[in-house]
């Protein structure tokens, strides 16, 4: 029904549509709106972790030149931002996130007041005049003292600073498992709190409409849907009455999937004030008041029989969201991700988990790509080695012998994985390292004392998640589907949405190719509307490697139900059945007569402008919407990476020296694009490995305020990717096509630690935390005496 | 509330010569060039990533070197000439530079907030070195930042256009050389 196979666009590295404008300063992000009598806001923000808050005094701020306003939550009366799980409170606590505080502080950062002025440098003036007065208490920093009993509470209602405390899934028998099995290795991995740091900060252009009575809020969101309903609940106005427009997005990587507090009182200061408002967030902000991430730690043990297959998993995950629950996905997105899919792409019989999530006086957490994978990715690599290492088993052959093979395949977590590429990839990794020469190389320099490892780590990422998914999570807030239309205007050019929206993925580009392909039409020809509630009905954003899964298949049915359209009025232009025609570069041609053909601009002018010419049964006009959702368990895409270090004494410092990914994402879209995701992903995941963390003193001071002490990793540290692709298509989403935005990011970290780790073999050191810091393989460096080994 | 200016007192008048054309702008001394240059002269394309001089998203040129306009104030520009990503393309037909293309070819950009200063931060290196090697260009490379691509393609743009101007000019050379 498409145009000849060769002329395909799927499947093709077409250059992307989003070049041009970027590439010439021509494109627009949030700090690039300038609207006429804009007024600029900063935060007044906590300067104790923990505390109530006893006095704002902003007299002196408002005397400040410059400066027009300034709020605190008293002034504005915003409704709280406050995410729900269906679940029981014994196994979740609601706190409400207030968009300014209003009491009690929580963390260093913590917007307690707004100021507004005329510029943001007065705006900055503004914030060193502010008083404010704090009743100090004990902050609490870690897990070790948030799970103390009798611990200080964060939140009032949140007993032993737990939100969220589940066991998801208890096999019968697994002690005795456990009892009987003939090895049983354990670990304890911990993993630093991070920034998923996209390099445009957060930021947001408030402006009222009077005409069209509309909040208009420019923001850098991954689901302005979301930011809709917040902002209309906060600020009590009906949806409709708030218009989110998202402009180009330098980065997101789920930072900018929750709902920010500031662009909610930056909305509320523009309706206070009758005047634009903007907010661009700076980079001391970003990094430590904004969304972190990953701060994990698991207890977990296996057992194995005698040949290196797995009998058990048994695991306690803890995960610090910090402060606050973020919206709409709830302190209970890691903990629930890390229960239900841990066991990856190995075949568990028995399976116990309990997942909690803590609150603590940091800055809240959001879900940074990846989440929670590359943490129970990493725990589960590193049973994987420990348990090779006691059955003396090669790393690679007991990872063979637990893959999953055979697909369908239900696991003990009750998810049913499609075919993928696990065994496959695995092998051609290994392939990949050992004729690049890198075994041999590596035995030849450890025999001259240096010390060269190879780590490997398999697995698997859920992507497409649709509505049934995330259902079963209990989500008050339930997403999933994704709603696109297409439609085609006189002039036969074709403008299709999306409910996704693009942050550095190239929708622009793929959508075009699908649409393109679907209806034999120049990609030209082709636009994607995304990133504005008003022009977009409804959607649910960006994040969970959804957009081509999801959104993609949307486009596909829509585009073929346009096609569909086009066919009915050819079809009876001829009098014949719209099964006897189909679609062809741009037009629709009669099968039995290939070169009759009537183009689309003849059945658009007809749709449109002759529209008395349509059969009864066909409204005029040429617009076609589609939803698609996912009912099943989602779609798996897979990957096998292989990483060669080297570790120099004196220094600590690890070295990547070689780099090889095995990725299947079924149907690539566009190739080019796919890699460009893995090896962003990869870079992302290897500073996770090696040396990105916010660490807290005892007093809950932040320890990163600048990227003098937030170390984001160059083009020094980062190494070249070796790419390799397979091919397994999903069978139900429209394209063919799996997610492919989160794989390098969860690979990465736990195969930098197991090459580490096999370099540091001779030493007996083994280590299961990241970042792995240079003093920690400097210590493990050190010539040890025989009493010393551990 | 009684400033009408939005910008103190202490405004000064200054010329700046910024891609050929002259502005002259009325600022406050504390302003640095790139709030000038996106905010006074509306010229967005060059970003700001971190204001504190690290991450490279506002490199321009001024005289040909490439400097972090974060960390320069807009007056101590006056006499220099400044460029910025604005002037690579093609004023009039809008086409693309070899080396926008070259990023373009090999996906050295994702969202594209870097890559305004990679843009600068390789043209004016490129305009110095043109013999830079793949490992030269990986080094200057390191001076930015990009959260999206992993530097790799960003490297790769750059060095297959320094191949690909090289050859040209060897070819020119020949050319010349035969008349
Ligand atoms: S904004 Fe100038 S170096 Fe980051
Ligand atoms: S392309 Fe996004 S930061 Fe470089």
């Amino acid at each position: 029904m498409t145009s000849a196979k060769d002329d395909r666009l799927v499947g093709r590295s077409v250059a992307r549509r989003e070049d041009p404008r970027l590439l010439s300063g021509r494109g627009r992000f949030v700090d690039d709106i300038e609207l006429p009598g804009m007024l600029h806001a900063q935060f007044v923000r906590s300067t104790v972790a923990h505390g109530t808050i006893t006095e704002i005094d902003l007299t002196r701020v408002r005397q400040v030149p410059g400066v027009v306003a300034a709020f605190t939550a008293a002034d504005l009366e915003l409704g709280d931002i406050t995410a729900q799980l269906g679940r029981p409170l014994s196994e979740f606590v609601p706190t409400a996130m207030p968009v300014l505080a209003r009491d009690r502080v929580r963390y260093v950062g913590e917007p307690v007041a707004v100021v507004v002025a005329r510029d943001p440098y007065l705006a900055e003036d503004g914030l060193e005049a502010a008083k404010v007065t704090y009743a100090p208490l004990p902050p609490i920093t870690c897990e070790e003292q948030a799970l103390a009993p009798g611990a200080p509470r964060v939140h009032a209602e949140a007993a032993g600073n737990t939100l969220v405390d589940v066991g998801l899934f208890a096999t019968e028998g697994i002690d005795e498992i456990f009892d009987q099995a003939p090895c049983v290795v354990h670990v304890d991995v911990r993993t630093g709190r991070q920034n998923a740091l996209p390099l445009e900060t957060r930021g947001a252009v408030a402006q009222w409409d009077a005409r069209e009575e509309q909040l208009v809020l420019h923001t850098c969101t991954q689901t302005p849907h979301q930011v809709r309903t917040v902002a209309s609940r906060c600020l009590r106005l009906d949806e409709r009455a708030v218009r989110v427009i998202v402009p180009d997005m330098g980065g997101g990587f789920g930072l900018k999937c929750v709902v920010g507090r500031e662009e909610i009182a930056a909305a509320a200061a523009a309706l206070r004030l009758g005047r634009p408002v903007k907010w661009i967030e700076d980079r001391k902000d970003a990094l430590s008041a904004s969304f972190l991430a990953r701060e994990q730690h698991y207890t977990a043990r296996a057992a194995f029989d005698a040949d290196g297959r797995i009998l058990g998993l048994d695991a306690d995950v803890v995960c610090d969201m910090g402060a606050y629950s973020c919206y709409p996905f709830t302190a209970g997105i890691e903990p629930l991700m890390a229960s239900a899919e841990m066991p990856g792409v190995y075949k568990v019989p028995a399976y116990r988990v309990r997942g909690r999530a803590i609150t603590t006086n940091k800055a809240p957490t959001a879900p940074y790509r990846g989440v929670s994978r590359p943490q129970y990715v990493m725990a589960m690599e590193r049973l994987m080695e420990r348990a090779a290492r006691e059955l003396r088993l090669d790393p690679v052959e007991i990872r063979r012998r637990n893959v999953i093979t055979d697909f369908p395949y239900t696991g003990v977590n009750n998810i049913t994985y499609d075919p993928g590429s696990y065994l496959e990839s695995l092998d051609l990794c290994e392939r990949a390292v050992r004729e690049a020469g890198w075994y041999d190389r590596q035995a030849a320099a450890t025999a001259e004392g240096r010390h060269i490892g190879i780590g490997y780590s398999c697995f698997s990422e859920r992507t497409g998640y649709g509505s049934a998914a995330f259902a079963q999570r209990k989500m008050e807030v339930v997403p999933g589907f994704d709603l696109a239309e297409v439609r085609m205007d006189t002039s036969g050019a074709v403008t299709a949405t999306t409910g996704t929206i693009s942050h550095g993925q190239s929708h622009e580009t793929t959508m075009a190719q699908i649409v393109a392909d679907t209806l034999g039409l120049d990609i030209a020809k082709v636009k994607l509307h995304q990133g504005d509630t008003d022009r977009i009905t409804y959607g649910w954003g960006t994040f969970a490697s959804r957009s081509i899964a999801v959104g993609g298949s949307a486009v596909r049915l829509a585009a073929g139900k346009l096609g569909d359209k086009l066919r009915a009025i050819a079809a009876d232009e001829w009098g014949i059945l719209p099964e006897e025609t189909e679609l062809d570069r741009g037009r629709v041609r009669r099968r039995d007569d290939p070169d009759v053909a009537l183009s689309y601009e003849h059945l658009a002018d007809t749709a449109y402008l002759k529209s008395h010419l349509l059969p009864k049964d066909i409204d005029p006009g040429l617009t076609a919407t589609a939803v698609f959702d996912v009912h099943n368990d989602g779609t798996f895409s897979n990957a096998t990476h292989g990483v060669v270090v080297e570790l120099h004494e004196g220094t600590g410092q690890v070295e990547i020296l070689a780099y090889f990914c095995v990725e299947d994402c079924g149907v690539a879209v566009n190739p080019q694009v796919v890699e460009g995701q893995c090896r962003g992903g990869i870079a992302q995941g290897i500073s996770g490995a090696l040396f990105e963390q916010i660490t807290y003193d005892a007093q809950g001071e932040p320890s990163a305020t600048s990227f003098m002490d937030y170390k984001v990793p160059t083009a020094h540290e980062i190494p070249e990717v070796v790419i390799h692709h397979l091919e397994t298509p999903c069978a139900f989403t429209a394209t063919g096509a799996k997610g492919a935005g989160e794989g390098g990011t969860i690979g990465a970290p736990a195969a930098v630690l197991n090459a580490v780790n096999d370099a540091l073999r001779p030493t007996g050191v083994e280590l299961d935390n990241t970042p792995i810091t240079p003093e920690t393989v400097h210590r493990a460096l050190i010539p040890r005496t025989p009493e010393q080994t551990p | 509330m009684n400033d009408t200016t939005g910008l103190g007192d202490d405004v000064q008048l200054i010329t700046l010569d910024v891609n050929g054309t002259c502005y002259e702008v009325i600022t406050a001394p504390r302003r640095t060039l790139v709030d000038v240059l996106r905010h006074d002269l509306r010229l967005t394309g060059t970003h700001v990533g971190c204001e504190h001089g690290i991450c490279g998203a506002c490199t321009v040129l001024v005289d040909g070197l490439p400097v972090r306009a974060c960390l320069m104030f807009a007056a101590q520009a006056e006499g220099a000439r400044i460029t910025t990503v604005e002037s690579l393309a093609d004023s009039g037909t809008g086409e693309l530079s070899d080396l926008q293309r070259a990023f373009t070819a090999h996906h050295g950009l994702q969202c594209g907030f870097c890559t305004p200063g990679f843009l600068m931060l390789a043209q004016g290196f490129l305009a110095e070195r043109p013999e830079a090697t793949k490992e030269d260009i990986r080094e200057v490379v390191a001076a930015n930042l990009c959260r999206c691509t992993g530097y790799q393609t960003i490297v790769e743009a750059i060095d297959a256009c320094a191949t690909a101007r090289r050859s040209q000019r060897a070819a020119g050379a020949e050319e010349d050389s035969c008349n």
